[in-house]
């Protein structure tokens, strides 16, 4: 009988871990974040928060669901505030209804129109432009537009990842926003048509795919040449070298941006605690830190930009309104699928 | 006692007395159980019924073809290579004696160990157009470029099906050594007499005298495959789970993804019922008389260094490549970082979740095998079938369920408290790590439950009908007689329910408590942010935290070898299902002097 010992001292613990740790009430020293952002990126912020309030702030990390989580946990939710990178995520928490709007003079004057919901809905704390990285020794162009991803000339030389990425899904919602269905579709169509791989790995493949010249072009987040220009391994640094950043436009438009954003959980049991912490994190030294540990770019136009992100190119975000983004994603997924992109 | 048992009746009466027909006891607490483990699924079809609006026409018009033939080419691919690689391994190692194969017994299982996407990433490095293999081509070649030469994409259907395989294939290894293990050595002897040759003996009485097991196997190592979501993205294979994904988060309808899942799960349910349809008029009982040990062929020259090649190709591809790809960038990390005290609480947070989960799959997995075992009814067959399903579905999607379940029972705790004593508990099992144990438990009793039905199914049930028949309750004959023969099952299924769910990452993530980090959460969080190899440390704990058990069951479910038998080491034999005759009589004879 193997199970017999174990299992006794197994379930004592899970009784006593249970009930020892079971959920504690809201205190008003303490702040619940949700996050879909990878809290060692958003950590250092957060330690700065409480050393300068005193107020503690419990993070829990996941990849999805955290929206629906506290759908469920409904009134008994402890969370406060949920954080999500890509338009798309924020629209999804309000879509469920789990959210609630945040009046604040300090947020509104901070955060441009652009980048924040009118209602107060959702704030974005940080922006990232979704640009093109180049082989330094193979291309020679300063300039592209989105729309010259699809052009031939490019035929077997650009690398992407899924087009099912909410990142790629984003810019693709924007473009759909900017020139409709017919001509997205033709869009993708020439952009998978031009495509030196299947669409597969993260944004930093497409870098290390240039230095090993599969393609000459990919299409990436501005901060992953911060991070792998940065990086402890020799491997990535290699990859940021062998790139150039373009920060492509619209025609007539700007550069695509989307953001990391923060919303208030419907019943937050902390709400000033948590208004602090919204207001901390659009505050300069907050932003300085995003800006300098992971190379994104301020959402208030004044926080000074650390010298890594000035080095990939004068940012000019496109006008387009991020909710309509967000509107476009369902149709944009399913473009995706309909031209069979990611086959 | 009833009157059927006491009666001078035949074994075959005794037999009907056991079925649960007369008592509903049994199949009430077999409900209760399935019912807390169903529950999750139950409220995904929930979830699935409010739909608002009709994905299926974009799903079935556009999705589904492509899935379809990347989720087909997954299935095929990674079902034959893990009969492939699991079963002339486990042959070999079980029926012949070659250099290492001591050490191939065990070893073989290892791959289990190790989390697949965390393979994929492995392999992507390695085998990628700017990895040490391409570059060392590259140089002794001369080409210049990537363009100059052809090389296997990893990044790929055949690279999924690579990885897969090559860490999902220990299932079918594990459960056909097990099988040609406890195989009575006269069945191969009389076909050996018959003049059939050793391969003869292999394909044409073994295989299929193994197929219960090796489908089990399979079964799981596909459900595996199935349910990854990971792996499969990021080699750029456009798997149904993917497709659920994109449904779900791209497209922000649950309850597309809900019913894309639940369709799912309706077809592997189908094609398990399928293969038992298949085999419905065979049972395979292993004798109670073992007569004769099998007697291990001693492999020399050619056909050892066969045998070791044989054995040792699975190995590497599926545990020694990645394993040293991850020490190596370990020993890295740690020359630089050291090691911190939060390293030994990720440790003590994962072995104590995956532990209790291993404990609680085997003794509720070994009590619905059991109970499928002994009462022949169709209502018990498909509950402990329902149990199963969590396997099925994608973590993510499972995890949900889990979550909408458990905070439904959290809430009304809370309600109930606050209404009786004025007391609001909040959320207790979300706010603990109750939730993680539970959706471990939901999503790998099917692992439980498999193996123990394979461990009944080779002890002979006469067994315990002598049992009852000498007295024994049955309970009695239970802890006497089947728990002790169930050693090897319950062990092995211990062994696969706690490496599975250290691996287990989605419901870890989604049901965890605040700033609660485990070993997978942790390399998950490394490799969110892009630097994988920094989750190395922590990725090599998990594989040496599966390592230790994979030790132990090795020295467990090992029947003894002749020359042990007559050592004074009960334990050993009474863990043997494949006692002599002598051992058996002696074994009834103490159950009798119980009366």
């Amino acid at each position: 009988m193997v199970c017999r010992p174990i299992l006794a001292r197994v379930f004592c613990a899970v009784g006593l871990a249970t009930f020892a740790a079971a959920a504690t009430p809201a205190h008003a020293d303490e702040v619940n974040l949700y996050t879909y952002r990878e809290p060692g990126l958003i950590k250092p912020a957060l330690d700065a928060f409480t050393k300068n309030t005193g107020i503690r702030v419990n993070t829990l990390f996941a990849a999805d669901g955290l929206a629906e989580r506290i759908r469920a946990e409904g009134s008994n939710s402890p969370a406060d505030l949920l954080i999500a990178v890509d338009i798309g995520r924020l629209q999804q928490a309000i879509d469920l209804g789990v959210t609630q709007p945040v009046k604040s003079d300090v947020l509104e004057k901070a955060v441009p129109a652009q980048f924040r919901d009118p209602q107060g809905q959702w704030y974005a704390l940080t922006l990232r432009s979704r640009i093109i990285y180049a082989a330094k020794d193979r291309v020679a162009d300063q300039a592209l537009t989105y729309e010259s991803l699809a052009d031939p000339k490019w035929r077997g030389k650009i690398c992407i990842r899924s087009g099912q990425h909410p990142y790629n899904t984003s810019l693709i919602a924007a473009y759909l926003a900017k020139h409709g269905e017919g001509k997205t579709e033709e869009w993708l169509k020439g952009i998978k048509a031009n495509l030196a791989r299947r669409p597969s790995g993260g944004d930093r493949e497409g870098a290390r795919d240039i230095l090993a010249a599969v393609c000459d072009l990919a299409v990436g987040n501005s901060y992953y040449v911060g991070l792998m220009r940065n990086a402890k391994e020799e491997e990535q640094r290699k990859w940021g070298a062998a790139i150039k950043t373009i920060n492509p436009t619209f025609d007539g438009g700007g550069t695509h941006v989307n953001i990391s954003g923060v919303v208030m959980a419907k019943n937050a049991p902390n709400r000033a605690g948590a208004a602090r912490l919204m207001e901390f994190l659009i505050s300069d030294s907050a932003q300085h830190i995003f800006s300098d540990l992971n190379y994104e770019y301020p959402v208030v136009a004044e926080a000074p930009v650390a010298d890594s992100v000035k080095s990939f190119g004068a940012l000019r975000p496109d006008t387009l309104p991020l909710t309509d983004v967000g509107k476009n994603r369902k149709a944009a997924s399913m473009l995706v699928d309909k031209v069979g992109f990611d086959n | 006692m009833t009157a059927t048992e006491t009666a001078p009746g035949t074994l075959r009466r005794a037999a009907a007395a056991f079925g649960f027909r007369h008592d509903h006891r049994p199949l009430l607490a077999v409900a209760l159980v399935a019912a807390l483990v169903a529950a999750p699924v139950a409220a995904l079809f929930a979830i699935a019924a409010g739909a608002e609006d009709n994905i299926w026409p974009h799903v079935v018009g556009v999705v589904l073809p492509n899935a379809l033939l990347d989720t087909a080419g997954l299935l095929v691919g990674v079902g034959l290579l893990v009969i492939l690689a699991g079963v002339p391994t486990a042959w070999l190692v079980a029926t012949c004696r070659f250099p290492g194969q001591a050490v191939f017994d065990w070893a073989l299982l290892l791959p289990l160990a190790m989390p697949t996407y965390i393979v994929a990433y492995c392999y992507v490095d390695l085998l990628d157009s700017f990895g040490p293999v391409q570059g060392a081509l590259r140089h002794v070649f001369g080409f210049t470029s990537r363009r100059d030469y052809w090389f296997p994409e990893i990044r790929s259907l055949y690279g999924a099906v690579f990885v897969m395989g090559m860490v999902l294939y220990p299932y079918v290894y594990l459960c056909a050594r097990a099988v040609f293990l406890m195989q009575s050595a006269a069945v191969f002897d009389v076909a050996r007499t018959l003049g059939a040759s050793r391969w003869a003996v292999f394909l044409r009485v073994a295989v299929p005298l193994a197929r219960p097991a090796v489908a089990v196997g399979v079964a799981l190592a596909l459900m595996e495959t199935l349910n990854d979501i990971g792996a499969s993205e990021y080699l750029g294979v456009r798997s149904l789970s993917v497709a659920v994904y994109a449904t779900w988060v791209n497209r922000g309808s649950l309850a597309g993804a809900a019913q894309i899942a639940c369709v799912m799960l309706v077809v592997v349910l189908a094609v398990v019922l399928l293969e038992r349809f298949g085999r419905r008029h065979q049972r395979y009982v292993g004798s109670a008389h073992r007569w004769g040990e099998a007697n291990p062929v001693q492999l020399t020259g050619l056909r050892a260094c066969g045998a070791v090649l044989a054995c040792l190709l699975p190995l590497a591809l599926g545990f020694l490549i990645p394993a040293g790809f991850l020490l190596r960038e370990a020993v890295a990390l740690i020359a630089s970082n050291g090691i911190g005290a939060e390293f030994l609480v990720l440790i003590r947070h994962s072995v104590t979740l995956a532990g209790s989960a291993a404990a609680i799959a085997c003794v509720l997995g070994f009590l619905l095998a059991h109970a499928e075992q002994h009462a022949r009814g169709p209502a018990f067959s498909a509950i402990v079938r329902l149990t199963g399903l969590g396997y099925a579905l994608p973590g993510t999607v499972l995890a949900i369920g889990a979550m909408v379940a458990l905070v439904a029972l959290d809430n009304a705790i809370d309600a109930a408290m606050r209404t009786v004593f004025g007391i609001p508990t909040g959320l207790l099992i979300m706010g603990s790590g109750g939730a993680v144990i539970y959706a471990y438990v939901v999503r790998f009793l099917a692992v439980a439950v498999g193996t123990m039905e394979t461990g009944f199914h080779k002890i002979s049930p006469h067994l315990e009908m002598a049992a009852r028949t000498l007295g024994q309750s049955r309970i009695g004959a239970l802890v006497a007689v089947e728990l002790p023969l169930m050693r090897p099952a319950v062990a092995t299924a211990a062994l696969l329910v706690f490496v599975d769910a250290m691996k287990e990452l989605p419901a870890t993530l989604l049901l965890r408590p605040f700033d609660f980090e485990t070993l997978s959460t942790s390399v998950y969080g490394y490799a969110a942010r892009g630097s994988f190899e920094q989750g190395a440390v922590a990725a090599l704990a998990i594989v040496v935290a599966g390592f230790l058990p994979v030790l132990w069951l090795a020295r467990t479910s090992r029947i003894p070898l002749p020359e042990q038998l007559g050592a004074p080491d009960a334990a050993i034999k009474a863990q043997s299902p494949a006692m002599n005759p002598t051992q058996s009589a002696a074994k009834l004879r103490r159950l009798g002097g119980l009366l």
